[in-house]
């Protein structure tokens, strides 16, 4: 192994929230005090997990259909790409995506503020992009909730997703948030990003092509992860050349 | 580089992870049969030293022979000689901020440039709290000489800071590595 030529994945400025965001409280013990050291991007970091459709449960992509009735709220579907940043699409990746019910209730231990319990509604959902980094889910719109951040603090609804792409440099958890919510200015979490137009891609889009008729509303929400530099060696590689 | 698409900033993986990410067999990074398996267990503490329960370690690393089976590796994919290995785990932190998991030890790698990384496991870590995940790395304490020639070591000036990533070997076999987001006793952490 004389010439080792590695894909590399440029570091982002301004995009992710500082980890010492005093305003969120929970960030204060827990966020490192040194600066990090700079990780050369070598063979570990450019591989990592391809899991694929043995993670998948029949009802993983319809939140709505996994128990004997249809929980209560807004039905919706969310659909998007996964893309990385040069543009383009991943394909079979695992999206995992967990959330609140209708009334902005975890089916938790830990979450036992007065708001019911959805016994139709777990919160859980799994898939994987498709061969254009497309995915899809059915679910329900989450409500907001309270938190005890500061004085009548309340978390937007928002639905966590979490994505690997292909690589250890890729691996990203995220929230998506709803176009228009009323909340977004109290919300530490949500303003932890401090670029607005990095703010704005956590929104998801309303979608009215994808909006079912007298079934469910549409929302468009594409993610996009670190994307890699063209190498010498990607370059011997003509089957990713599709720009 | 201009035209490029902007990405998805992070957000804090929250304290209702549990609904989805732990997964039956998360921790096995190997099967539990696996004869040369152990488990690398630990705590994640914060700045008060206080166990953090609602927090998540993910783990990925070659096999024992220093291979990937990952198209990106430019040496080739690789299936590894160990059924069931996955080179992923995955654990929740427990109410005292515990976590495990169960693998092999992987090889080493040639590193760009002639050089050779030792054995090393790369850790993410994500909780309520850490609005996007921090990285560290796993050293193993019995591999003095190639953890004395790795890159990676060698740009950490601190020893204390170093010392902070070699795991320390358990009577029962396993390994202990604790994971300190802040203070004092602060784990080296990376940025990839």
């Amino acid at each position: 192994m004389t010439a080792l030529v590695l894909p590399h994945y440029p570091k982002l400025a301004g995009v992710h929230p500082l980890l010492d965001s005093p305003d969120y409280v929970g960030t204060r013990l827990r966020h490192p005090l040194h600066t990090p050291f700079d990780l050369p991007q070598r063979l570990t970091e450019i591989t990592g997990p391809l899991l694929g459709e043995g993670r998948l449960g029949e009802f993983d992509r319809d939140l709505t259909r996994q128990h004997e009735g249809e929980p209560l709220g807004q039905r919706i579907i969310v659909h998007g790409r996964v893309l990385d940043d040069t543009g383009k699409p991943l394909p079979a990746t695992l999206i995992e995506i967990w959330q609140a019910n209708a009334g902005g209730r975890y089916r938790h231990v830990v979450d036992n503020w007065p708001s019911p319990i959805d016994p139709n509604f777990t919160g859980l959902g799994r898939t994987l992009t498709d061969e254009q980094g497309r995915y899809e889910f059915t679910t329900i719109k989450p409500g907001a909730y309270p938190w005890r951040n500061n004085p009548n603090a309340w978390r937007p609804a928002h639905i966590h997703f979490s994505l690997f792409g292909r690589a250890f440099t890729q691996r990203l958890i995220t929230q998506m948030y709803f176009p228009g919510d009323p909340l977004f200015f109290q919300d530490p979490i949500f303003n932890s990003v401090r670029d607005e137009a990095a703010r704005t891609r956590l929104i998801a889009r309303y979608d009215h092509a994808a909006t079912k008729e007298e079934w469910a509303l549409g929302f468009e929400f594409d993610i996009v992860l670190r994307g890699s530099e063209r190498t010498p060696f990607e370059d011997t590689e003509a089957d990713d050349d599709d720009e | 580089m201009s035209d490029r698409l902007g990405c998805t900033p992070s957000q804090t993986v929250g304290p209702f992870l549990h609904i989805v990410l732990p997964w039956p067999d998360g921790p096995y990074v190997v099967p539990e049969s696996t004869p040369s398996a152990f488990w690398i267990s630990g705590r994640l503490l914060d700045g008060n030293g206080d166990p953090v329960p609602d927090g998540l370690i993910e783990t990925w690393q070659a096999d024992p022979d220093g291979r990937f089976d990952h198209p990106d590796d430019p040496r080739g994919a690789a299936k590894p000689a160990i059924q069931g290995f996955r080179g992923f785990g995955r654990s929740a932190t427990d109410e005292h901020g515990r976590f495990a998991i169960l693998t092999v030890k992987p090889g080493a790698l040639p590193a760009p440039g002639g050089g050779v990384e030792a054995p090393h496991i790369d850790v993410s870590v994500f909780a309520r709290g850490l609005l996007d995940r921090v990285v560290t790395r796993i050293y193993f304490p019995d591999e003095v000489e190639a953890n004395a020639a790795d890159p990676v070591l060698a740009s950490i000036d601190d020893a204390r800071l170093r010392s902070t990533l070699l795991a320390v070997a358990c009577a029962d076999g396993g390994l202990r590595f604790d994971i300190h987001l802040q203070g004092a006793d602060e784990t080296a952490f990376f940025e990839v």
